[in-house]
């Protein structure tokens, strides 16, 4: 629909196409069964229902098997270096934003050799959405525990279980400020086409979490039907207190929106920023002007 | 008694504050009054406090260097005279702080006390001493009162009580000096006739770089705080919101390069400025920006390291990590201004070499050339051409599929930017197809290799036309030095000595340091008896890429304790040299050519690019 496309990310004539025109023809190389095919097929179709048009939509991801996401979309993208895909994100969407830019990634990237961009993408508020296909394992380098697989996991990497305590992404992402936090299961993709939607549509920076089980190197679809919910209908997404309590539930995973806020983006912050400096006629020869004698 | 060329050096400790303030309030007044100044400074690693340097050479001419003498101290403190009085020279000046500190037994030396605490309880302004100082300076050398106020004005004059105060300091010391040490000024700066006309600029290497970098289209900018790097991005967060342009102060280097080279993605040239560490921290992402072919400046001022190293002190040892530091061969360019001048010319190269072979271009400028404040000429902007990147054109030939890394004759290909309909593709860190779809035959890795290798090796073809070789001295001469980077002041003023002395000196300094402009350079060192390589590291690194790249044997002269080349110790390189090869040999053995003489002013006219 397009009318509930917030009107200040339209700042392109909204086109009319249908999921597989998304599609850029290049097979993926999941593994049969990879969570990540749901979220791809959601998001898809999200694009679509938002009427994006292909030019205008830029994929941009780091390394894993989320990493090869850009070269399914028919749109221009971005496969980066290691967890560096939210900085790339951010120079592309602070150069450009009439771009619609969407960052994706696993945990590893997010949580681990990327973390240190999160807070400072999350503060900045830059008007993009992060999808995080979080999987709870590194796949693409053969299963060892990541930053999100629960204690005494066992792998080669870990051969007498893992001792390390597993990070609570949205927590973090609550915590550190992000405007707009949610969390998806790849198996429920009606309601992952509705939360990546409203992540794109949200104006800031939108942190969407998604399971999406690897079915090679750790099996989680059982268990994340078993523990996921909605969110209860009580929840108010306005209250942070309240979304850091879903989050900290550890039995119960609820999926849904968790925290909305609306604050001045980056890159409106640097329009005020040029607004307030900008001085009519000048350039080189002015700047100069101050450091001849 | 100093001459016309004089080398004023001021010390203390920084927790006092105002070190520097006066050293380069001082040149500015000298600068204003119509002579050229030439500035070094050492800041102590700490926040606050620790000891603290700064040093003026005033000349009537252009000078190129640091210089070999010193000719005068001023002394805040106690520390200062103990590490410096013995470099005075015999007939020398020192003016010390008589309230904070004992002269040595007077030895020839002319010492001028000056109770700086009392002048400034005196005038109720304990943070004055400083501005007193420059005030008795001021007398001393008999500048001009009229230009030191209008310096303090266009310094100082931010905060109009604090104007008052510095202003009545500045009186202060000129009346002391008037009134209890001298009435008639005992030395005498004074420019050359007409110097006060020429139009000169009052600048570092790191802002000459900043402006350079405006004119050179430059518009995004991520950076992350270092020594001595980060004036550019302060420069440039003033500026560029006036312009439309985007600083980002990035939470690491390597997102500050990851940024820039998203921007340069949509088409934005797009610069990072860092120091060794920095750079370290970029390697990664550089290899990526040769992988996606995407266009991006990353300016390194080098200091002497490895690891932390020493911050304020100056190298030329990250030629290596520039050339060479990546996983396989990630080719890409690299370029090296000589001066602070030379900086806004070569960061304008740099921009475009970037955007003509769509590669990151690594710019090592350094520690010394950054920080020295110094009277350049002005630019010449008529001389600024911008090289645009080439696009591609959907409505061009072709079959209306585009695909981004499609080989070509130079290995350039036509690039499309986010936005345009149908040039939709992934910059992508993978070996890829000419689409961009990820691909790892043996026949496409090898395809894309000779497609990167030679682009890069393409690029040495617009050096000489791009002004970016500089010759000077006696061409002819069978010694011969062959440089890179801000060395070329010492090497300069070395030449014009030993040429005076009948000992002739060609000297070629290339700003592309890799590609290596290899025909030049070879039609340079060929024949030649002689070639002296100088350079601020411990390993010859520039020596030996000469030698392998060349086959020659060369007189690698290095400096490695963090403090620039002085000039007597290239002459005594060059002297050297000629007692290797034999007197007889200083005649020539080449065509006769008259010595030229050394041009005291501008560099000869450079082109800076030529439009495509």
């Amino acid at each position: 629909m397009i009318a509930t496309i917030d009107p200040r990310i339209m700042t392109f004539e909204p086109v009319t196409l249908s999921p597989n025109d998304y599609k850029s023809g290049v097979h993926p190389i999941w593994c049969p069964g990879c969570g990540d095919f749901g979220v791809l097929s959601s998001f898809y179709k999200a694009v679509s229902e938002l009427h994006i048009p292909t030019e205008r939509l830029v994929v941009a991801s780091g390394i894993g098997c989320s990493g090869r996401f850009p070269a399914f979309v028919h749109a221009y993208g971005f496969h980066g270096t290691h967890g560096r895909v939210l900085p790339l994100a951010t120079g592309i969407k602070m150069a450009n934003p009439e771009l619609v830019v969407v960052a994706v990634g696993g945990d590893g990237d997010a949580f681990s050799i990327g973390m240190g961009h999160l807070p400072h993408a999350i503060r900045r508020n830059v008007n993009i959405t992060y999808i995080v296909m979080d999987n709870e394992i590194y796949g693409l380098t053969k299963g060892q525990a990541s930053p999100t697989s629960p204690v005494g996991m066992e792998r080669k990497a870990s051969p007498y279980g893992t001792v390390e305590a597993p990070l609570n992404p949205l927590l973090i992402a609550l915590a550190s400020g992000a405007s707009w936090v949610g969390r998806g299961f790849s198996s429920k993709p009606k309601e992952l086409v509705e939360l990546i939607k409203q992540a794109m549509t949200h104006k800031g920076f939108s942190f969407l979490q998604v399971y999406s089980p690897c079915v090679t190197f750790y099996d989680t679809y059982d268990h994340f039907k078993n523990v996921t919910k909605p969110l209860p209908a009580d929840h108010n997404p306005r209250d942070r207190a309240s979304a850091m309590k879903y989050a900290m539930d550890e039995e119960t995973l609820y999926l849904g929106l968790y925290y909305q806020e609306e604050r001045m983006t980056y890159d409106e912050g640097f329009a005020a920023k040029r607004e307030k400096a900008h001085v009519e006629n000048y350039g080189v020869p002015q700047i100069l002007s101050r450091f001849t004698r | 008694m100093p001459g016309s060329d004089l080398t004023v050096r001021v010390g203390g400790d920084s927790a006092a504050g105002g070190i520097v303030t006066t050293g380069e309030v001082f040149a500015r007044i000298a600068a204003y009054a119509g002579l050229e100044v030439y500035t070094t400074r050492t800041i102590p690693a700490e926040i606050k406090g620790g000891h603290v340097m700064f040093q003026a050479r005033i000349a009537p001419e252009m000078v190129w260097s640091q210089g070999d003498n010193l000719d005068m101290l001023i002394a805040f403190d106690q520390e200062s005279i103990d590490r410096y009085y013995p470099l005075i020279r015999k007939d020398g000046i020192l003016i010390y702080n008589s309230n904070d500190s004992q002269p040595p037994a007077p030895d020839g030396i002319k010492q001028y006390p000056l109770p700086l605490n009392d002048l400034a309880k005196s005038i109720n302004f304990q943070r004055g001493r400083n501005i007193i100082t420059i005030g008795a300076m001021v007398k001393l050398f008999d500048l001009p009162f009229e230009t030191a106020t209008l310096v303090v004005e266009k310094q100082l004059g931010r905060k109009k009580e604090m104007l008052e105060q510095n202003l009545l300091a500045l009186k202060t010391g000129f009346e002391y000096i008037e009134q209890n040490v001298t009435r008639t000024a005992p030395y005498h700066l004074s420019p050359r006739a007409g110097g006060k006309e020429e139009e000169r600029l009052v600048l570092s290497g790191n802002q000459a770089l900043a402006i350079g970098a405006i004119a050179a289209g430059c518009r995004f900018y991520a950076g992350y705080p270092i020594t001595p790097a980060s004036d550019i991005m302060e420069f440039l967060a003033g500026e560029f919101p006036k312009i439309g342009g985007t600083m980002i102060q990035a939470e690491d280097e390597i997102a500050a390069i990851a940024m820039a080279l998203g921007a340069s993605f949509t088409g934005l040239r797009s610069m990072t400025a860092t120091s060794g560490p920095g750079l370290s921290l970029m390697t990664e992402l550089i290899g990526h920006a040769t992988m996606a072919e995407l266009p991006v400046v990353i300016v390194d001022v080098q200091r002497a390291g490895p690891s932390t190293g020493m911050p304020t002190k100056v190298s030329q040892g990250d030629l290596r990590i520039s050339v060479f530091g990546a996983h396989d061969d990630a080719p890409r360019i690299v370029v090296a201004p000589v001066s602070v001048e030379d900086n806004f010319y070569q960061i304008i190269n740099a921009f475009n070499l970037a955007e003509k072979y769509q590669t990151p271009v690594i710019y090592l400028s350094d520690q010394d050339m950054s920080v020295r404040v110094q009277t350049i000429p002005p630019f010449d902007l008529n001389r600024v051409q911008l090289v645009q990147r080439q696009l591609w054109d959907p409505n061009g030939n072709g079959d209306g599929t585009f695909e981004r890394f499609k080989d070509t004759e130079s290995g350039i290909s036509p690039m499309s930017l986010p936005g345009m309909k149908g040039g939709q593709y992934v910059a992508e860190g993978l070996e890829h197809l000419p689409s961009g779809e990820p691909d790892y035959t043996p026949e496409m890795h090898s395809a894309n290799m000779v497609k990167r290798g030679k682009k890069i090796r393409n690029a040495a073809e617009v050096a000489e036309a791009w002004g970016m070789l500089e010759r000077f001295g006696d061409l002819d001469a069978p010694v011969a030095i062959c440089g890179w980077g801000s060395t070329i002041g010492p090497v300069r003023e070395a030449v014009e000595r030993a040429q005076a002395e009948g000992m002739p000196v060609a000297v070629l300094y290339t700003k592309m340091i890799y590609p290596l402009p290899r025909q030049e350079i070879w039609e340079f060192i060929d024949q030649r008896k002689a070639i002296i390589v100088p350079e601020m590291n411990y390993t010859g690194q520039f020596a030996r890429m000469i030698q392998a790249e060349f086959w020659r044997e060369v007189i690698s002269v290095r400096k490695y304790g963090g403090i620039p080349f002085a000039t007597h110790e290239i002459y005594d390189e060059i002297k050297k040299a000629y007692a290797s090869i034999g007197k007889s040999s200083a005649k020539k053995t080449a065509p006769t050519r008259t010595v030229k003489p050394l041009k005291k002013t501008a560099p000869a006219k450079r082109k800076v690019a030529r439009r495509e």
